[in-house]
């Protein structure tokens, strides 16, 4: 840890000399603040020196996987190769140090791509407008329930307090409906994996203020009935939200638009190919259709004649939800992602992505991994198997398979999700695996398969190859034992 | 037979020639026939070439890729290309953004004295240069710690030396801003105290505050705006007046949003505990080296932006809001966000870390979890990280008193000038305010003629403010910079006289 590091004295900053016509002119610049408001002593930060701090983040960096290293199949979060010429073009100074608060005739470049990237994302969900505002998908969600709820509320459809959430939903739909104030109903998926108008039918009331949808499912199935669905919850007056996290299947051949969604929010870190940082930055542009532009949140990037401006005008806007205007460093780097690929390229990549995790699929050992829900039916993006074969037989679980994974190079599926599937394995190879990964990631999992059998103890004693082997978990977040910063290290830990 | 033949000559005749192009010319012939049905490959997209998906469709038993898609239900698919450009080639993109940017303004070539919740900082080159190692930068959430732990760390690491610059117990891994922070302070506060009441300084940026409604507002939480004086604090009278037993938290921001330190943080997180209420403070961060820290004095939740420690501008996003609390069982269950915690390996009881307390968050608690945040500003959380590691304990205060000298030379400069300054007869940190004779926006588009950008126009955000600009000074600007600004200023307010 950089505290254990830490040397008295040590220094790794530099500021220039005070200027003497600065140092000159003043006197003791205490003097200059109010008294009761000064620090007693300086923070008690870590003291290093610059190699120091390089090794230390370095050696950080090694103890870390990522999609640079390998195969990431982490099931709903589309982790594709992060082009690197996005990376350099966001590097521009003309961007990274650009105010937000400069005056609009010195930042036109930026707003003219903003808006561009805002027709753009119109084209490809079949929306009217966008707001890039929002700062990851779930901030996109409770903008969009937001945008649902008031134009519900100007429109006199009242007592509408209900959405609809199916159970395979991404759990910050419920959170993000809940968080604007909704009663969330939950909707069984049918035997099918789907969401059926009858399911629908038989929750709907007049209280239906909409319905929250990811298309596919989670279970990387189409909603074949999507279209009657919506029009279910159009005739009751409620409207449809389409959870773009699972857009990574569909482009360039249907849009949410189209499907009859009204409002949409786009994760450009997975569909567009930013990069994830380990956990965020991300953006959740939102998109909504012409009649509920007015409510999207201020400011808009609006254009007349050749220029760009922020447009704060809307009265029926939901409001400010972000500082300033939004993650434009992540969108511009999608920005250059679509240009990349273009209209056929985008087409390609969800191609691709669907085909790589059917072909993935088909190589995995059904007798281990059973495929829950129509096994028939192809998957898009992302398919869901479970591991319960290998709990009943060997007591081996979803968990102990992940693990082992990890000690072949490659990162596990998303487990334990979607709820609905015991000891699931939620796996999205995406379109950046080169067919030679996506068969050693099958035979890895076959072969896991027959270690359980024959030795289960070496997987359940995985991983072995990582930095370090499993965590307690349990002590990790026990009160008496929960450690959340280094000063509450009891001394007992303490290392070198 | 003569097809073959004729291919032969095709090739001796390129060969023998080298005639690249028509070699060209050849292979883009065969390469549109191939992929008439199929699609063109493409560099992003290893399977992309006709063979390989060939293969894979065989394996599947499918005759193309359309059967992929065939249940989707024909009414509604896109029959048509998307009306999207076509692909670029690295070089025409790069060409074409950096065209589009050259229309931007920007440091270094212009001078920037804005603030506002967003700083010209210098960014040291170690953080260019580990935030550019992709073992960082693409991964995911640390969802499998063992082979996460480089991140898991880091963000420990954060946690704790946020905690010791705020004076704070506990910090989470990160917020997405200033902004979303203070929406879920204030939803935490009705949960933590039961009511629904905020009332919240209208001396905190004006943004901000719309922000917190927007998060508030469908929880049934209402937020009262105080006034400020024109010392530029937030009254006190107003806040005492509208703080009762019925109060979740009073907010205010220190320095705020007119650059004003509050001299009376204590007293009114003294009050705010009289009557149960929390007192939430919105803090900059880079003030913390000399300036009191808000646990000191009593806050309860500490919002703030950790953009000026160690990440550029960016146009305002992305960011990395700071969120951190004390460590009272209540106030924890409660927290928003990720936290990340020390733990050990369960054979050989090595030091680890690991996500935490994960039954308040999204995935495990859906409608009942704390907060619908999922993705955060992680890998600025390293940045910030790496940031306080670079300046120390002594470096934080050389920088926080760099700042006051270079803005307090400032002021001293306008008045001899005769500009009219300060606006705000209360105690400032780095930003400086000025009354103008044009009103604030124009002040500040006239100044980009002159390189200079800012300052920040108040009357942006507050219509008795039109006249206010702020100036934000920092340890990059030169007493040369701030001569040049002087000049451009006099120069400036002398045309409208």
């Amino acid at each position: 840890m950089l505290k254990e590091l830490s040397r008295k004295g040590r220094r790794a900053y530099s500021l220039p000399e005070l200027d003497e016509r600065v140092r000159d002119s003043m006197g003791d610049i205490y003097h200059e603040l109010p008294e009761s408001m000064l620090r007693d002593s300086p923070p008690n930060l870590p003291e290093l020196s610059e190699p120091e701090i390089v090794r230390h983040f370095v050696r950080l960096s090694q103890m870390n996987f990522a999609i640079d290293l390998g195969m990431y199949p982490l099931g709903s979060c589309t982790m594709k190769y992060n082009p690197k010429v996005s990376q350099r073009i966001a590097r521009n100074p003309k961007m990274a140090n650009l105010h937000p608060y400069q005056d609009e005739s010195t930042v036109q470049g930026t707003l003219e791509i903003l808006f561009e990237l805002g027709e753009i994302l119109s084209e490809i969900a079949g929306m009217d407008r966008f707001s890039l505002a929002p700062a990851a998908g779930a901030q996109g969600e409770y903008v969009g329930a937001l945008i649902i709820r008031n134009y519900l509320r100007d429109n006199k459809f009242t007592g509408k307090d209900e959405m609809l959430v199916p159970d395979s939903a991404h759990g910050t739909n419920p959170a993000s409906a809940a968080m604007a104030g909704f009663k969330v109903v939950k909707i069984p998926s049918s035997d099918d994996g789907i969401v059926t108008a009858e399911a629908v039918v038989s929750k709907i009331t007049d209280r239906t203020a909409g319905m929250m949808l990811t298309v596919p499912s989670t279970l990387g199935i189409f909603e074949r009935e999507i279209v009657e669905v919506a029009k279910i919850i159009h005739e009751e007056n409620g409207l449809m939200y389409y959870d773009g996290a699972n857009m990574n299947a569909l482009l360039g051949r249907v849009r949410p638009g189209d499907m009859g969604f009204d409002v949409i929010h786009i994760n450009v870190h997975k569909t567009f190919a930013t990069p994830h940082g380990g956990g965020g930055p991300g953006a959740g542009p939102v998109g909504v259709k012409a009649e509920l532009q007015d409510y999207l949140p201020v400011p808009l990037i609006s254009k007349t004649g050749d220029s760009y401006h922020l447009d704060y005008k809307s009265s029926k806007s939901i409001g400010f939800i972000k500082s300033f205007y939004g993650n434009s460093a992540v969108l511009l780097r999608a920005y250059c992602y679509i240009l990349s690929l273009g209209k056929e390229g985008l087409k390609t990549v969800s191609e691709q992505a669907v085909l790589a995790s059917n072909y993935l699929l088909s190589l995995l050992d059904g007798d281990s991994y059973s495929t829950p829900y129509s096994p028939k039916t192809p998957r898009k993006h992302e398919f869901v198997v479970s591991s319960s074969p290998l709990k009943k037989r060997y007591g081996v679980s979803a968990g102990d398979v992940a693990k082992t994974i990890l000690d072949h190079g490659m990162h596990s599926p998303t487990i334990y999700f979607p709820l609905i599937v015991a000891e699931a394995l939620m796996i999205e190879p995406t379109e950046s695996e080169p067919l030679e990964n996506l068969e050693s990631y099958a035979q890895v999992l076959n072969e896991i398969a027959k270690l359980a059998a024959v030795e289960k103890e070496s997987v359940l004693a995985s991983p072995k190859n990582t930095s370090i082997g499993r965590l307690d978990e349990y002590k990790a977040s026990h009160p008496n034992t929960m450690i959340l910063n280094w000063n509450s290290v009891p001394a007992s830990r303490n290392q070198s | 037979m003569w097809d073959l033949f004729e291919r032969i000559v095709f090739f001796v005749v390129v060969q023998l020639f080298e005639i690249d192009a028509l070699r060209l010319l050849i292979l883009k012939n065969e390469n549109c026939r191939r992929f008439k049905n199929l699609m063109a490959v493409h560099k992003f997209l290893p399977n992309s070439d006709e063979e390989i998906t060939r293969t894979m469709l065989e394996k599947l038993g499918l005759r193309n890729l359309d059967d992929l898609f065939a249940d989707i239900p024909e009414s509604v698919r896109l029959r048509r290309p998307m009306n999207i450009p076509d692909a670029l080639s690295e070089i025409e993109l790069e060409k074409r953004v950096s065209e589009k940017l050259s229309r931007n303004k920007a440091a270094p070539e212009f001078l920037n004295f804005i603030g506002g919740g967003n700083w010209n900082h210098h960014v040291p080159s170690v953080i260019d240069e580990i935030l550019s190692r992709s073992e960082f930068y693409t991964a995911y959430t640390p969802y499998q710690p063992e082979i996460s732990q480089g991140m898991l760390q880091a963000l420990f690491e954060y946690q704790s030396q946020m905690c010791d610059l705020t004076s704070m117990d506990v910090a989470n891994s990160s917020m997405y801003d200033w902004s979303s922070g203070l929406g879920e302070a204030g939803r935490m506060a009705q949960r933590v105290t039961g009511r629904t009441k905020i009332v919240a300084s209208s001396a905190a940026s004006p943004e901000r505050l719309g922000v917190l409604e927007t998060y508030c507002e469908p929880a049934g939480i209402s937020v009262t705006r105080t006034k400020f004086n024109s010392a530029g604090e937030t009254d006190l009278d107003f806040i005492y007046s509208n703080l009762d037993d019925s109060t979740a938290a009073v907010y205010i921001e220190n320095p705020n949003f007119l650059g004003v330190i509050e001299r009376s943080a204590e007293d009114i997180a003294r009050n705010c505990h009289k009557h149960g209420a929390l007192l939430i403070v919105g803090v900059n961060p880079m003030s913390l080296g000399i300036m009191r820290s808000p646990g000191s004095y009593g806050a309860d939740i500490v919002v703030g932006d950790g953009q000026p420690l160690g990440l550029y501008p960016n146009f305002g996003g992305p960011l990395m809001g700071i969120f951190a609390t004390r460590s009272e069982p209540t106030l924890l269950r409660q927290m928003p966000g990720r936290l990340i915690g020390m733990t050990e390996s369960k054979i050989g009881s090595e030091r680890g870390y690991t996500m935490v307390l994960q039954t308040r968050e999204q995935h495990i608690r859906r409608e009942h979890a704390t907060s619908n945040i999922c993705t955060n500003e992680s890998l600025f959380a390293l940045a910030v990280s790496i940031y306080l590691s670079i300046m120390g304990p002594a470096g934080m205060k050389e920088i926080g008193e760099r700042i006051v000298a270079n803005s307090r030379y400032a002021l001293k400069r306008l008045v001899e000038e005769g500009l009219s300054a300060p606006h705000f007869g209360g105690k400032f940190f780095g930003d400086v305010s000025l009354k103008s004779k044009p009103n604030s926006i124009d002040l500040s588009k006239s100044l980009v003629s002159y390189g200079i950008l800012g300052g920040l126009p108040l009357g942006r955000f507050y219509s008795e403010l039109k006249y206010i600009s702020l100036f934000s000074f920092n340890e990059v600007h030169s007493v040369d910079d701030i001569e040049r600004l002087i000049s451009a200023l006099k120069s400036v307010d002398s045309k409208i006289a």
